[in-house]
């Protein structure tokens, strides 16, 4: 009788089980906290968006996840292998079912769109390069720039790199794709744009999708769970639907764009009224004559 | 008192442990470039292309700076030769100067502001702009990519360079010697080629060039490699690789020399 095992590195992994499962992570660097106590998990087949301000550690969790650093504590499962633990090989043999997409598309510059794409192809594959040639233009047509393979990175738009960018990134069609900041810098035609490709092959190609932005409104039309970020931590969580809802002070104000509120406007100084009239009332407690030229002598 | 001193030994100590650092992560940077070379040699087309770009591309100001230098050392060469009666000699002086030192140090020199500053600076900016970044995303390790293939290219290009030098400075000492003074063109090629050893004087140069170029682009290839990902991190990044080369490939060529030729 043959009897099916799995090799004891390789843990079981059920089709329920979520694609990567972060669990009480903390990273620092040296002395510096920049995430703390994080637990998510990203759902087969879903697209979740981790939302922030600039600074908050988002960047940082995508690297976690791509095991581009180690995190000081804690664990980042991806398919039921632990990141932390894997050597260069594995690792490296995770990252090939792995999409990431730059916030500036990190496109090779010397080469042309087409070349772009089939690098992974090329690098990892033995295919003909007849084959590679219509995989290439089956991805360029996924992201409308067929017509652009000849182009060279400098000749493109700042949303056109993006999607050439985006093409390279589902090369090997990932089971997981990363997006950091995919909206920075796009007018809103183009930020639709990529906000649709995000979904449409999220659900062509069967994986799982993690955004990392702070574009509220575009990301929400897409996701299907957010994770908010501030200070290192993951303060609130839900659907669109619960995060559009919320009343919880950082949410709302994140969610509606308000000037000031959990998240101040004000960078931390001392009391405004002290820090103008300091001067002056120093001068009187001391008794002295507080004219002009005294407050302009003390400023200096 | 003692605070002072303290503060003032921290104060030299710290940069001494700083460059030693350094050196350390340069060192193990060359032996991950040599760890990770197989990619580059199975696919040659990998360094033939950086070849053409920091070999073929340095041709002009290589030649250019070799004809010069030549045509310099002829009129040197027989204002000094002649005082003595030696000017058929000036073919001899012309070569040996130009194969034993002056073609792998000049062509070194040259190959440092030309090719390294160029090597540093594209590796320095694909890291700005996070090009090494997604290439590891990708699976693809780019030190066997990105700096393998510039770093034999380099090794490789720099002799060829070198005697390149030598050739055209041999044929700018023929110029002004023989075509503009007139010194008899058979003296000057039958000397040459009586005097000039092919394991001595020629071999030593090929050996002194090469290992210019390992200087070279393994400097070339680190600078860029632990550049600041910033306009100003690759900027000092490219200056420091100019600066350090220019200063090693001058203190290897003394040790080199010492080693190789002891007046036998």
């Amino acid at each position: 009788m043959v009897t099916l095992s799995t090799p004891s590195s390789q843990p079981l992994v059920k089709s329920s089980d979520p694609l990567v499962k972060i669990s009480n992570l903390n990273f620092a660097y040296g002395q510096r906290s920049i995430l703390s106590g994080i637990n998510m998990e990203i759902p087969r087949g879903k697209v979740v968006a981790i939302m922030g301000q600039s600074g908050c550690g988002k960047t940082t969790t995508l690297k976690l996840i791509g095991g581009q650093i180690k995190p000081t504590s804690g664990e980042v499962l991806v398919d039921g292998q632990s990141v932390k633990k894997m050597k260069a090989e594995a690792l490296y043999a995770m990252r090939r079912r792995m999409g990431f997409l730059f916030q500036f598309g990190a496109l090779f510059t010397d080469i042309s769109v087409f070349d772009n794409v089939a690098f992974q192809m090329r690098e990892h594959t033995d295919l003909p390069e007849e084959l590679i040639r219509d995989l290439v233009m089956l991805k360029l047509n996924a992201v409308g720039l067929r017509g652009a393979q000849d182009m060279m990175p400098s000749e493109l738009s700042g949303g056109m790199a993006r999607r050439v960018a985006l093409a390279r990134a589902i090369s090997l069609d990932p089971m997981l794709m990363m997006y950091d900041e995919p909206f920075t810098g796009l007018d809103p035609i183009t930020m639709g744009v990529i906000g649709q490709l995000i979904r449409k092959l999220n659900d062509a190609l069967g994986g799982s999708s993690i955004i990392v932005t702070h574009d509220i409104q575009e990301s929400l039309k897409i996701v299907d769970y957010v994770y908010f970020m501030a200070g290192g931590k993951v303060v609130a969580e839900g659907t669109p639907d619960e995060i559009r809802a919320s009343e919880l002070p950082f949410v709302h104000q994140f969610v509606w764009g308000e000037i000031d509120g959990p998240v101040p406007f004000q960078y931390p100084a001392e009391p405004y009224r002290e820090q103008i009239f300091g001067v002056m009332d120093k001068n009187k407690k001391a008794g002295k004559n507080n004219s002009a030229k005294d407050v302009e002598a003390a400023h200096a | 008192m003692l605070e002072r001193l303290a503060s003032m030994l921290r104060g030299l100590g710290r940069p001494v442990v700083d460059h030693l650092w350094r050196l350390g992560y340069a060192t193990r940077f060359f032996a991950l470039i040599l760890l990770y070379s197989g990619t580059s040699f199975r696919r040659l087309f990998l360094i033939f292309r950086e070849i053409y770009s920091s070999g073929v591309r340095s041709l002009i100001i290589i030649l250019v700076s070799g004809l010069f230098v030549g045509m310099v050392l002829g009129l040197q060469g027989y204002d000094t030769l002649q005082r003595f009666g030696a000017s058929d000699a000036l073919g001899v002086m012309v070569a040996l100067s130009l194969v034993r030192e002056l073609g792998p140090v000049v062509a070194g020199l040259l190959f440092a502001s030309r090719a390294g500053s160029a090597i540093t600076a594209e590796i320095g900016l694909m890291k700005a702009t996070e090009q090494l970044s997604a290439m590891e995303m990708m699976a693809v390790n780019p030190i066997a990519r990105v700096v393998a293939p510039r770093f034999w290219a380099g090794v490789i290009s720099m002799p060829l360079l070198a005697a390149l030098f030598s050739a055209m400075g041999v044929f700018g000492g023929y110029l002004v010697g023989v075509k503009m003074i007139g010194l008899d063109e058979g003296a000057f090629w039958s000397q040459m080629q009586a005097s000039v050893d092919f394991r001595e004087d020629i071999f030593n140069g090929i050996i002194k060039s090469a290992v210019f170029g390992v200087i070279v682009t393994w400097i070339a290839v680190f600078e860029g490699y632990d550049a600041k990902p910033t306009a100003e991190g690759v900027s000092g990044a490219t200056t420091r690789t100019v600066v350090t080369s220019s200063l090693a490939i001058l203190a290897a060529d003394f040790v080199l020399t010492a080693l190789m030729f002891r007046g036998s």
